[in-house]
């Protein structure tokens, strides 16, 4: 047990899916207009998960009219919604930064075969 | 100096959300209950202060004095005597508690440790020295101060020169920190941003002497 649990215990969230780094997700993201508040989703590949703890943060990439684009959500940040998990990836690495050099079919992430 | 004052212990680092749901980073600090144990005034001591102890402590493992000490004055032992200068100790007396409430939300405090020590420094950690070149003939001399000082005139160091030495393990007071959240029932005080130390030493908050920025 950390020092700091009491504190984190509170903000800790864990109402989200299990998800690894080639997973696709769609994360719903409250977005807050004026006054409004909706919500948009963010689809794409997770090519990265860092941290641990409360501090633990992920990237989620897409490719919105052809041009990459990358987003970095804290884990249990309160502007998530909610997360669902859309596939799971076959990859062999923890970090998939080698995405962001691809394009195309090369880009691609296999589907992992739930046996 | 300070209307009101409390000390407790660093717990360490960590993270909340505001309301506009962007990260603070915080320091957590267990605040116990604070026990008067002396009222010092400026009639007797020439200062005005409050000495208050914190936590329990096992008075087999008290010195005779120290047990004397809390005895004599009706207080239970606490693991420290800490003195908490004030501008004025009307209304508080011996045996009073003071806990996290003395001090609310969004107050500025200054916060007084004592900080970690860095063993002996060089003049680029100690005072932010650039240090030297990497190339082009530099030898040896790459994280070095360079010159000291003049020639037969004076033939001396000035006093005071910025040189290596013992870093750290010094008193250290950050002011107009602002407190995130006063937690009384589980006697935690959440600070934002750093607060000097290791996790578990001892630390002295004030409400902010110089006023908010």
């Amino acid at each position: 047990m950390k020092s700091t649990d009491l504190v984190d215990q509170l903000s800790q969230r864990d109402d989200l899916p299990d998800f690894d780094a080639g997973d696709t997700l769609k994360v719903h993201v409250r977005v807050v207009e004026g006054n409004r508040e909706r919500v948009q989703v963010f689809e794409g590949v997770v090519i990265s998960r860092r941290g641990s703890g409360i501090a633990e943060s992920f990237t989620v990439r897409k490719l919105s009219f052809g041009v990459g684009v990358e987003r970095t959500f804290p884990m249990h940040s309160p502007i998530i919604e909610k997360i669902e998990r859309v596939t799971r990836g076959d990859v062999r690495r923890a970090k998939l930064y080698y995405l962001r050099d691809r394009i195309g079919k090369k880009a691609k992430i296999r589907e992992k075969r739930e046996d | 100096m300070a209307n009101k004052a409390i000390v407790g212990e660093k717990v360490g680092m960590t993270q909340v959300w505001d309301e506009d749901n962007s990260v603070i980073p915080v320091t957590v600090l267990r605040i116990r209950p604070n026990r008067v144990v002396r009222v010092k005034t400026t009639e007797r001591d020439g200062y005005s202060a409050l000495q208050v102890t914190f936590g329990e402590k096992d008075e087999q493992k008290l010195t005779k004095p120290e047990a004397g000490h809390f005895s004599s004055n009706g207080v239970d032992a606490g693991v420290k005597l800490v003195e908490l200068r004030l501008d004025s100790v009307d209304g508080y007396e011996v045996g009073q508690e003071l806990t996290v409430e003395t001090l609310s939300e969004n107050l500025r405090v200054d916060v007084t440790s004592v900080s970690k020590g860095k063993g002996f420094a060089g003049a680029m950690k100690r005072h932010g020295f650039k240090g030297q070149r990497a190339s082009h003939g530099a030898h040896k001399v790459h994280r070095k101060p360079g010159a000291v000082g003049q020639c037969a005139t004076p033939s001396r160091i000035f006093k005071g020169k910025k040189l290596p030495g013992r870093m750290g393990n010094q008193k250290t007071t950050i002011l107009n920190l602002q407190v995130v959240q006063a937690d009384t029932e589980k006697e935690l005080l959440l600070i934002k941003g750093s607060v000097p130390g290791p996790n578990g030493s001892t630390v002295l908050i004030r409400d902010a002497v110089k006023g908010a920025v």
